[in-house]
């Protein structure tokens, strides 16, 4: 076992299938001699020349659509998006393209590739730099939607997504990058795409949640055990698509109560479809409201601190909702 | 006449075309005219909903196509691509049966409306609507095929109206930088549905475009055969020689309206309708290979006849092809079926 910050396990992800499976090719923005941006491909180039971590030119739509070239080609390439927030050019790429190509092409064409994407706020990116734009994909059909929140799950969903034969959107929150280390196992840990994890077991309600809001719940959970005596069970989903239903439903059965977090704003945004498979699915075991707690209806996190502060969703928001929900 | 007659002899020669080749080219002309053709009747008879054509296209895409190599390289079409698939190994057959959108159609099972063609067995990517977007993955199977160091080379096709889009300067820019083994074909004839060329390109010429993407960029008249089939040889050669891209821009003429929804007339003068027929490929290959004796009447004939045997036989056969089941319209959405 080591102990790894999720940007490093991220890294060693990539490593470890870049050096298992030679069809696998990294490209994006300053993903090659600078290791990126964040320092995701760190050492890569290095390690496996500047045709596998390529760096590309400042087009997002050629960097999702060569990389969809390739996968058509039998390559499996994962191409890195700066931020999410640049990812619109190759929006028409994603959606027209990559999520449909298996399914227009009667079967004959999958495309087994990963786009890599650092989502979130709360590192005063502002407008541009911290957007989370899960939604949009997770309603677009033919894509899978992974959203890890430890360091473990980081690895072995990548490594998931990289072997997968369909196309995955792959979401790091980028303040939990640095933010914590945890145990990673070491050897070829692949984990199923599609199941959620009960992150803290608990009687008393289900707070769901993926990537940073993870982090977030567990403290609030905390809280909620030290001063009002509340079991708060905290469901990780770490896939967004498809959803860990059974996972789901069986915590609202233990608790009765649903509280459903994420930074993405409320309206339309992933938790909609939480709520909505629970409140249909799981209604005769529900003891209050299937609750939402979500970032603001503003277009975007906006940049000065109390600003940002006010935007994003923090331990303290969770445990006023969760008392409230509690409270019912 | 006869200096005509010597440098047309010379000329397909020299390319490394034997008299046989020149006269399947012709052939694959007539063939892909006569699936068309076939096409609209059968749209004007209520079996097919609808149409979009490449008359006009053939000898661009016959001359491009007849460089590549089958079963080895790669091409991303559009939808005018009939000539450009055939050449590359789609049948007269499986042009149709996507027409018809029949359940064992080899493009897209039914899936997608005509003229969307594709084929897993022929390397032929899968075409789409929103255009251009083929262009970008035409290069990512030459990045591909760069980063293994495989001897393929993929080539894509798109209209004038299309190099407009923002997807094809990201794609034309990145081939260039990396000197990518691709060949971009620009079948260029004149409209964007309705909007002349000249209020689609600034600079009126789209192979001029190439330069500043670190590629040559070069104009051939798209209804000459060999001219195209030179030009795109050049450009193989270039491609597998790791000399790069090339952008070829083949002056065509679109001979039907847009699509069997559009009604050119509304539009283009009928003067000029009627004067795109001086550049048909089909008949001006004709001349040349008539003056060069390669073509006869009794060989004209003999080839008329078989394509004519063929298309009835093919659209016999694709009509009796049966209808997707609905109950499939859910299925291969995942390799593995999860939601």
């Amino acid at each position: 076992m080591a102990e790894l910050n999720i940007l490093e396990a991220i890294r060693q992800a990539m490593d470890e299938e870049l050096e298992r499976d030679e069809r696998v090719m990294v490209l994006g923005e300053d993903v090659g001699k600078k290791g990126g941006v964040f320092g995701a491909t760190e050492g890569l180039w290095a390690k496996y020349g500047d045709k596998r971590v390529l760096d590309t030119p400042l087009s997002e739509g050629l960097i999702a659509g060569a990389a969809a070239g390739a996968a058509l080609y039998g390559l499996r390439p994962v191409a890195e998006m700066q931020f999410a927030d640049f990812v619109y050019p190759a929006f028409n790429q994603i959606v027209s393209e990559i999520s449909r190509m298996r399914y227009r092409s009667n079967g004959a064409f999958g495309l087994p590739m990963v786009i890599r994407m650092p989502y979130g706020g709360g590192v005063h990116g502002a407008l541009y730099h911290s957007q989370s734009n899960e939604s949009y994909f997770t309603s677009t059909v033919g894509l899978k939607v992974v959203a890890p929140g430890t360091p473990a799950d980081a690895k072995g969903l990548l490594k998931a997504a990289i072997r997968d034969p369909d196309p995955v959107m792959f979401f790091e929150h980028k303040k939990t990058y640095r933010l914590f280390k945890a145990e990673v196992p070491d050897g070829d840990e692949v984990l199923p795409i599609g199941r959620a994890s009960i992150a803290r077991a608990g009687k008393d309600l289900s707070i769901f949640c993926y990537g940073y809001m993870r982090f977030c719940a567990l403290e609030a959970a905390e809280v909620l055990a030290r001063e009002d005596g509340l079991e708060a069970e905290v469901v990780d989903l770490r896939t967004l698509r498809p959803l860990d239903v059974a996972t789901v439903l069986g915590s609202v059965e233990r608790t009765g109560k649903a509280l459903v977090v994420h930074e993405a704003n409320q309206f339309g945004g992933y938790g909609a479809e939480v709520a909505a498979v629970i409140a249909q699915d799981g209604f005769e075991h529900l003891d209050g409201p299937v609750t939402r707690l979500a970032g603001p209806e503003v277009p975007a996190v906006p940049f000065h601190h109390a600003l940002e502060d006010w935007f994003m969703i923090n331990p303290s928001k969770i445990v006023d909702a969760a008392r409230a929900l509690a409270a019912y | 006449m006869a200096t005509t007659k010597a440098a047309a002899t010379t000329r397909h020669r020299e390319l490394g075309l034997s008299d046989d080749e020149v006269l399947a080219m012709y052939r694959a002309m007539l063939l892909a005219r006569a699936v068309d053709e076939r096409m609209w009747l059968m749209q004007r008879a209520g079996k097919i909903a609808f149409i979009i054509s490449g008359q006009g296209h053939e000898g661009a895409q016959v001359g491009t196509s007849w460089a590549m190599r089958r079963g080895q390289d790669w091409m991303a079409p559009f939808y005018r691509s009939i000539a450009a698939t055939m050449t590359f190994g789609m049948s007269a057959e499986d042009i149709i049966t996507a027409h018809l959108a029949k359940g064992d159609d080899v493009s897209s099972g039914g899936r997608q409306m005509p003229g969307h063609y594709g084929g897993a067995p022929y390397n032929i990517v899968s075409v789409s609507s929103p255009v251009g977007t083929q262009v970008l993955h035409a290069v990512g199977i030459a990045m591909a095929a760069w980063v293994r160091g495989d001897d393929v080379v993929a080539i894509t096709f798109y209209g004038e109206g299309t190099s407009n889009q923002g997807e094809i300067h990201e794609a034309m820019n990145f081939a260039g930088v990396h000197k990518l083994p691709v060949i971009f074909v620009c079948e260029n004839n004149g409209y964007a549905i309705s909007v002349p060329l000249a209020k689609q390109v600034g600079g009126l010429s789209v192979a001029a475009r190439a330069v500043g993407y670190g590629m040559p960029g070069v104009t051939v008249d798209g209804s000459d055969v060999l001219a195209c089939f030179g030009a795109a040889r050049e450009a193989h050669a270039r491609a597998r020689a790791g000399e790069g891209p090339t952008l070829i821009e083949a002056k065509v003429v679109r001979l039907t309206s847009h699509s069997s929804d559009d009604d050119q007339r509304r539009y283009r003068d009928p003067s000029e309708v009627e004067g795109l027929k001086e550049h048909d490929p089909l008949p001006r290959f004709a001349d040349q290979l008539r003056q060069l004796g390669i073509l006869t009447d009794p060989i004209e004939e003999r080839l008329r006849a078989e394509v004519k045997a063929e298309v009835n036989e093919a659209s016999r056969r694709a009509e009796a092809r049966p209808d997707p089941e609905p109950e499939t319209a859910a299925g291969g959405v995942y390799a593995a079926e999860t939601r």
